[in-house]
């Protein structure tokens, strides 16, 4: 399915995705850590053995990211407001290992037909901060290509 | 990639975002890219300044103008990254398909 990424404004990153599955499941999906720890991993190769996720306000959020070579990084973050298979709000920050300024997220989940049509909002301190998340990603992505192109060749 | 963090920055602002989509359109000298914005010309000319710094935009001089048009290659540069993002995001999103599908199935044998 589509995934759009758009950079509103100053300082908003916009990320929006379909899944053919309903609201309830891809809340779930995103904050029950035996089911985050299946999907948000990163290039293929990487596992999350650490996965708090306290879903109620003012919870604790704490993955931590593998890649099986003693290489990793984790985030950390609190839950601002959550209703139930709707809307989650929350502040995270990486630890690469020196923590990023805070980036706040809204995660929208809206019933699509039968699926769900999730928006993420998110709401960085300024404008040079989002390029530096964005380049963090980025290298993320590198390595992923070139982990997918390394099993081609 | 040198131009990538002067790119957002200069992105960050506006002004010169409007003036990307008006540069989208043509290229355009800086009188005509004033008029618009009700700015000044040297305070176009400061953005302009910005957006060349970063790759974004080219001039050139044809006499006493200095006519602006998009820099290919920066744009490129800019949507091939957000590109490369979109696709780290994709693996994710990819999973989670298959963690809901494995979901919907467990629900379905649940149920009686």
């Amino acid at each position: 399915m589509t995934l759009t990424l758009k950079i509103e404004g100053e300082k908003y990153v916009v990320v929006t995705r379909r899944f053919a599955a309903s609201p309830e499941a891809v809340y779930r999906a995103h904050t029950e850590p035996n089911l985050i720890q299946k999907w948000l991993l990163g290039p293929d190769g990487w596992t999350m053995p650490v996965c708090i996720n306290e879903a109620r306000p003012g919870g604790k959020i704490r993955y931590e990211w593998s890649d099986g070579a003693g290489g990793g990084f984790h985030l950390t973050g609190e839950y601002l407001e959550l209703k139930p298979f709707n809307r989650i709000v929350h502040v995270e920050r990486m630890h690469l290992p020196d923590p990023t300024p805070d980036n706040r997220v809204e995660t929208r989940f809206e019933p699509d037909g039968a699926g769900t049509l999730m928006t993420m909002r998110m709401t960085l301190p300024d404008a040079e901060t989002r390029a530096a998340m964005l380049a963090t990603g980025m290298e993320h992505g590198m390595e992923a290509s070139y982990a997918r192109l390394e099993r081609l060749i | 990639m040198p131009h990538l963090d002067a790119a957002f920055s200069a992105l960050a602002d506006p002004t010169r975002r409007a003036i990307l989509a008006r540069l989208a359109m043509g290229e355009t000298t800086v009188m005509e890219l004033a008029r618009p914005f009700e700015m000044t010309q040297p305070a176009i000319s400061r953005h302009l300044k910005v957006l060349e710094g970063a790759g974004l935009i080219l001039r050139r001089i044809e006499g006493a103008k200095r006519p602006c048009r998009l820099a290919p290659a920066g744009i490129a540069e800019i949507d091939q990254w957000l590109a490369m993002l979109r696709e780290a995001l994709a693996t994710n999103y990819d999973r989670l398909d298959e963690v809901l599908a494995v979901m919907n199935l467990n629900e379905r044998k649940e149920k009686p």
